[in-house]
């Protein structure tokens, strides 16, 4: 038992010491990336795979997305510390994912307000208990419902916040990745941070609407902005371009499911015969793509 | 135990990996479900009058495609009377009760659930003269990011009860005829967060359905949440004349997203289809 005691006071007290401010990059003056590399959500990395960050204003912080596990909101929380020593007035979910939410509780008690779309509260009242049930088993985390925390600030359609001398705008979009996207613009430096709402390397992975996703991605490069920030893979300057590896991906699998279902093909046939083309273009395509193909015939079997 | 240990245990059992869970043990099934559905018959696993097919790998888990299939033609003398199907490790392993008659020419039934974790799913067969066989297989629902709920609620909502048929017109009468039903419906499974975000926890669904040919019985369903949201289903009948398919189904609300003790029935749906060759 002795021996027991002092293997877990070390496991213990790793826990405690181990606390490393997140690695960031200002990619643009005030705006903080950490980018994360293309991985599966396991026990060994707790689902800390999303890209995260903050911009930073004269008064305040705008936390975006505080991570994949409460870990690794701590460690944001402490990178924001140590690089401003300012207060953080808003943490901002893009949307209802593990790994864009689960650092949430790290904020609580710093008084910042929780920000998402008008939708965000109800997925994740719909998802939460599930989330937290398989928390343990998928990612080795203990969560607990406390670690949900839903936005008090809801965006209906956009909204502008005050840094203090730095104005973001956040624009709730129509259902595309999730039915609860919101993307980000400083207005400062130019930038765009859709998030989720666009994946470079990875795959992009339908849990809203492919239609959706495809309108917005239309309304989405109609400008240029000097960086835009995707919620994985690396940040780009070379926009609308580097959206189109994922439009032309969404676009074969809206395209290529349409003709099966004038075939009068079954889901489980879409799931073998659709958009294998795609495989060499991005990373995890076999843990997602069947997925997302699910997904969209589901959706366009009900168009008329 | 001291006061004071006890937080370290807790925190052992955590840092512990998971107990290996057996790929697809039969705990639930043989704790609970036969016992709640099957109380004192014996059920063969040996040459089962039923094949299962469902992924190994679930990618989606509020989408999960399965298809059983009868290896015996639907005679008068001799049929399969009822499927049940249960995912064991669902909060509600029940997926449905479905029966079927000699006119439905072939016991067969694809449809799509919903399994929230690791878990056997079974289909057990009852033929009429009171045969019982079980097939199973154990399917790895995905984690990722993906949840066993509907992602686009609203948009559920807004074509609800819409429904289609979808048949194969090239057909020969007589002969046994796949039908595709397609019922545009959220299947709520409810929500038990609701203290926190104060959205309504009622659970919403489907929970029956019941197929016609020209007014013979096709197909009967009793189903429950497990059934994924737009429930879909391909099954057989025999068109020996001209005539119609019909449908009719309803929903009901329940108070808690896994107890079935206080629902309200809802709204019924009829839809017909004229089938001619
Ligand atoms: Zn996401």
């Amino acid at each position: 038992m002795k021996i027991l005691l002092s293997c877990l006071a070390i496991i213990l007290c790793h826990c405690a010491w181990a606390l490393e401010p997140l690695p960031v990059n200002p990619i643009a003056p005030g705006v903080y990336l950490h980018q994360a590399e293309q991985h599966w959500p396991d026990r060994g990395n707790h689902g800390e795979i999303a890209n995260i960050g903050f911009i930073v204003g004269e008064r305040c912080i705008a936390v975006i997305d505080s991570g994949g596990s409460p870990q690794q909101g701590l460690a944001l929380r402490l990178a924001i510390k140590n690089i401003t020593g300012k207060p953080v007035c808003y943490v901002i979910n893009t949307h209802v994912h593990p790994d864009h939410i689960y650092g949430n509780l790290a904020f609580k008690d710093s008084g910042a307000q929780y920000v998402g779309h008008y939708k965000l509260p109800r997925a994740m009242a719909a998802r939460g208990e599930f989330y937290i049930n398989r928390a343990d088993e998928l990612l080795a985390l203990h969560l607990t419902p406390e670690h949900i925390i839903p936005p008090g600030l809801v965006v209906k359609d956009s909204m502008t916040l005050n840094l203090g001398g730095r104005e973001i705008l956040l624009t709730a979009h129509g259902s595309a990745h999730t039915d609860n996207d919101l993307s980000v613009y400083d207005k400062q430096t130019d930038t765009l941070w859709l998030a989720d709402l666009f994946f470079r390397e990875h795959i992009p992975v339908i849990d809203g609407s492919l239609k959706g996703w495809l309108t917005e991605l239309d309304k989405l490069e109609n400008r240029h902005y000097h960086w835009v920030i995707p919620g994985h893979g690396k940040p780009t300057q070379d926009w609308p371009a580097a959206l189109q590896p994922q439009k032309r991906y969404l676009q074969l699998l809206a395209s290529q499911i349409r003709t099966l279902l004038q075939q009068g093909k079954t889901l489980e046939q879409a799931v073998a015969e659709v958009g294998q083309s795609e495989k060499p273009n991005w990373a995890l395509f076999d843990e997602f793509h069947r997925k997302n193909v699910t997904q969209a015939y589901a959706e366009l079997e009900w168009e008329d | 135990m001291p006061k004071s240990l006890k937080p370290i245990i807790l925190l052992l059992t955590l840092a512990l990996p998971l107990a290996v869970r057996a790929e697809g043990d039969d705990e639930t099934w043989n704790n609970v479900i036969k016992t709640q559905y099957f109380p004192g018959k014996t059920i063969s696993e040996t040459d089962p009058l039923i094949e299962l097919e469902a992924p190994y790998r679930a990618e989606d888990p509020a989408i999960v495609p399965l298809k059983v299939s009868a290896k015996i033609p639907q005679t008068p003398q001799k049929y399969i009377k009822k499927i049940w199907m249960f995912v064991d490790k669902n909060p509600l392993p029940f997926i449905g009760e479905f029966e079927f008659f000699p006119q439905s020419g072939k016991a067969d039934l694809a449809l799509r659930v919903r399994v929230n974790t690791y878990s056997n799913i079974r289909a057990i067969a009852e033929t009429n003269d009171g045969q019982y066989s079980m097939v199973k297989k154990f399917v790895k629902a995905s984690g990722g990011c993906s949840a066993p709920v509907g992602a686009d609620l609203d948009e559920a909502m807004k074509r609800q009860g819409k429904v289609k048929f979808r048949i194969d017109n090239s057909f020969k009468t007589g002969e046994p005829l796949q039908t595709q039903l397609m019922i545009s419906h959220p299947n709520l499974t409810g929500m038990q967060m609701d203290q926190m975000t104060r959205y309504i926890r009622k659970s919403n669904f489907i929970d029956h359905i019941s197929v016609k040919f020209n007014d013979k019985p096709v197909l009967n369903a009793d189903i429950d949440i497990a059934i994924s949201a737009d429930p879909n289903f391909r099954f057989y009948f025999v068109p020996d004349r001209p005539g119609e398919l019909s449908a009719e189904f309803s929903d009901k609300s329940c108070e808690s997203p896994v107890k079935r003790e206080a629902c309200t029935p809802g709204k019924h749906y009829t839809e017909r289809y004229a089938v001619a060759p």
